[in-house]
């Protein structure tokens, strides 16, 4: 009898405690594991620093993020999604229809995509040719497109060492995919030309022939990791001819594990990324919901506090870790201000 | 072995009596080879779990204790209350890089005091032995307590990452001078404080106690708000998943027909055991925070979505109990006039007890290791702040034992490998305290007839 009055009063507690479900007074973040780092540094101090309880900084991917920003708006739903890549036309359009409107976009820096090889191994100079060259399922060999015959490194370029390829990428779940498609295997695509030879054996279409740069071999000399960099790491401890892709602020704390390589002849750093000199960089972006500004106590404040200077500039604690800081922050501090929203994507 | 082949008349047999033939030796040889398949397969076993434990030890039990670095520090009143009328509010405007000067200050100090030599490292270097969360743990005292400025207290302060994992051994002059976060010269210096008794090695509270803490500040990272959050899922799992599911189970086992029906949802019951947890997580990001709209990142989904993935466990286990219970009981209850409700509250049901509770308390053990169905209700998480006390807390956001192991993992900083055994082990701990429960509970109720 005791049993059913104890199961009775139990369901009774969860049911009114339901009622006294109070407003939500922390800020809720979601989004890419890239960012992550960043959020938990700026969710710690301003934790510390104001009076607001401190932010939840959940991970789970760029493209996740952006989603459950997009859910709708309502304290059920999260206040900033961090992403390490722009947002698409796609998310903007699934926000409208669940009634996010105004979004706020503040890009907070840049990040470096570093290559990085044990550091007991050898020394690599690469080029976006090279890896495109190693990676791709096809390339042009005497003017006729053939599938991957390569090797090794040498095979690719003969001033490269004479070790088997086995390269750790990121699988396509993540955000610095993206760039590294973008930026070293479609560059080395229209360097070594093979991009004009795929656009002709394709009568010209420009769209198939990117298709065919960015598709990498699949016999096991590329492989996808789509876990953490913490994953590549132990792959390249136990093979030590192999090369990884990591983040500059990975490296960054890693520097007694990796030995880095150069892209172009430039030694990937927080400066020569600033500067533009180290080509594989891109920027660090969180959105905001508008509509949640003045109901979730304490957000003006977390995202004026992410971008001041004292954390995202370049003394600040997210440039010691590894984040490039953007020349143009003061231009993003103005916008958050002032609360402006971002308008329809140009590009 | 087959004997269809065998001869219709036995052979005569040949020989001794005492020496067994082919056929015996066979029977004797598979017998043995199973013996040793059998012993084989338990001592990869065992191997696999010493590996384990080992790793898991080995690795985990220096997250336990840490460096810390102990230095007298005046308070400032300059640095800390400005304005110098004392007011919280005022006060409040001084942040932790105004108290990371202050603690720079007392560090050189302290090391000038204990004349210990710098070899002209920079004050930047000398400050960064301590830890970045030494600042807001100064901050905090002062703040609690206002009375401590202008006077001198002696402030423990955990060391710097980098500077712990040398003491631990995980790092050496030869990565130092390869690690762009720490030099040798540190390790140098932090060696001759050692020596000079300012820099101790010492159990750490904070690991249990603490809450996470961000990259740049492995040192302090703590499971305390995992630990807590845990603790309220399994509340919310026991209130709800044992009257439940007991209820269920005794209607089942005791009042409901045997039809069709009974049939159908004994299957399904079953069936719902053996599902994947990540599907009780989706069903609980729609139900209870899409369609009920309660909070993300709460012990309340947790526990409800553990809730549900319990309740078949214990449904079985209630259910097997129960019909150990032999009928002569209910018999015998029923025959001196009980009603079948009494019969069942008042001697079924304290029989099957031990069952009961031993089914749910492993079902619970199993709910305490789940990270997927929290996946995706946003309990993957870094979370600092810790939860009221229920009920409240069980509606703001906290993490979980199992999650703050993936999130550990997942972390750049080498120091936190550590700190993921660490909170292994300590997770371990708690499965083996529920276990040894069930098991003590079943050794001194259980009833064999």
């Amino acid at each position: 009898m005791s049993l059913l009055k104890l199961s009775v009063s139990s369901l009774a507690i969860v049911a009114t405690s339901a009622g006294i479900a109070a407003a939500r007074d922390n800020i809720q973040t979601a989004g890419s594991s890239t960012v992550l780092p960043y959020a938990t540094i700026v969710a710690e101090a301003f934790g510390e620093n104001f009076d607001f309880p401190t932010p939840v900084v959940e991970s789970g991917g760029s493209g996740a993020g952006r989603k459950k920003l997009c859910e709708g708006v309502g304290e059920n739903t999260i206040d900033i999604a961090n992403s390490s890549s722009r947002i698409k036309q796609s998310d903007i359009d699934l926000c409208a229809a669940n009634g996010v409107t105004d979004i706020l976009e503040v890009r907070i820096g840049y990040d470096g995509i570093v290559f990085a090889s044990d550091i007991a191994g050898p020394d690599y100079a690469f080029t976006p040719a090279d890896w495109f060259k190693a990676l791709a399922a096809q390339v042009v060999v005497d003017g006729q497109i053939v599938a991957n015959p390569n090797k090794s490194w040498a095979q690719v370029n003969p001033a490269l060492k004479d070790k088997p390829i086995l390269a750790f990428i990121p699988g396509t779940k993540h955000g610095t995919r993206e760039v590294f498609d973008e930026k070293v295997i479609l560059a080395g695509c229209e360097e070594t030309g093979a991009m004009a030879a795929f656009a002709a054996a394709n009568g010209g279409d420009e769209d198939k022939a990117e298709e065919m740069c960015m598709a990498l071999r699949t016999d096991g000399l590329s492989v996808d990791i789509d876990g953490d960099y913490t994953e590549t790491l132990s792959r390249i401890a136990a093979n030590g001819d192999a090369i990884g892709v990591f983040g500059l602020s990975f490296y960054q704390n890693n520097t007694d594990k990796l030995k880095v390589a150069t892209m172009s002849g430039v030694v990937p750093s927080v400066e020569t990324i600033a500067s533009g000199d180290y080509p594989v960089s891109r920027p660090l972006y969180f959105y905001v919901k508008m509509a949640h500004l003045d109901v979730i106590p304490g957000l003006q404040d977390y995202v004026e506090f992410f971008v001041s200077d004292e954390m995202a500039g370049p003394d600040g604690p997210l440039a010691s870790y590894g984040l490039v800081s953007d020349p143009e922050l003061a231009k993003t501090q103005a916008m958050v201000a002032n609360r402006v929203a971002m308008g329809p994507l140009s590009n | 072995m087959t004997d269809a082949a065998a001869p219709a008349s036995p052979a005569i047999r040949d020989g001794s009596l005492f020496a067994p033939d082919a056929h015996t030796r066979r029977r004797n040889a598979a017998e043995r080879r199973f013996r040793a398949y059998g012993i084989t397969a338990v001592a990869l076993s065992i191997l696999a779990l010493i590996v384990l434990l080992v790793s898991v030890l080995g690795n985990g039990a220096g997250a336990f204790r840490q460096t810390f670095i102990q230095i007298p520090v005046t308070i400032d009143a300059k640095i800390v209350d400005p304005k110098g009328n004392r007011a919280l509010d005022e006060m409040k405007k001084v942040t932790t890089i105004g108290y990371g000067k202050q603690l720079e200050a007392s560090m050189l100090a302290a090391v000038a005091a204990a004349g210990v030599a710098t070899d002209g490292l920079s004050r930047k270097d000398i400050a960064g032995l301590l830890s970045k969360e030494a600042a807001a743990g100064l901050r905090g005292m002062v703040l609690e307590n206002p009375d401590l400025i202008g006077r001198t207290i002696t402030f423990r302060a955990l060391a710097n990452g980098r500077i712990d994992g040398y003491f631990k051994g995980r790092v050496s002059m030869d990565s130092a001078k390869l690690d762009s976060n720490i030099s040798p010269a540190q390790l140098v210096l932090a060696e001759r404080l050692r020596d000079a008794g300012l820099v101790t090695v010492a159990f750490n509270p904070q690991f249990l106690l603490g809450a996470d803490a961000s990259e740049v500040r492995p040192e302090a990272a703590g499971l305390g708000v995992a630990i807590l959050g845990s603790a309220y899922m399994m509340i919310i799992v026991l209130v709800l998943a044992l009257p439940l599911g007991v209820a269920a189970s005794i209607y089942l086992e005791e009042f409901a027909p045997k039809n069709r029906w009974t049939d159908l949802i004994e299957v399904n019951i079953a069936n719902l055991a053996a599902v994947p947890s990540i599907v009780y997580g989706i069903l609980g990001l729609a139900i209870f925070i899409n369609t009920l709209g309660l909070p993300q990142s709460a012990p309340i989904v947790g526990g409800l979505i553990l809730t549900l993935m319990t309740l078949p466990t214990i449904i079985i286990a209630t259910r097997v109990s129960l019909a150990a219970v032999p009928p002569s009981i209910r018999d015998a209850a029923l025959g001196v006039g009980a009603s079948r409700m009494q019969a069942v509250f008042h001697h079924v049901l304290p029989l099957a007890l031990p069952g009961i509770l031993t089914g749910t308390i492993i079902g619970m053990a199993r709910a305490l290791g789940e990270t997927a169905p929290l996946l995706l209700i946003g309990m993957v998480a870094f979370v600092r702040e810790f939860p009221a006390a229920p009920p409240e807390g069980f509606f703001s956001p906290a993490s979980a034992l199992p999650v703050q192991v993936y999130n550990f993992t997942q972390r750049a900083d080498p120091a936190f490998v550590e700190r993921a055994s660490g909170a292994i082990i300590v997770l371990l701990v708690f499965l083996i305290c529920m276990n040894a429960a069930a098991i003590i509970l079943r050794r001194r109720f259980e009833r064999r007839w």
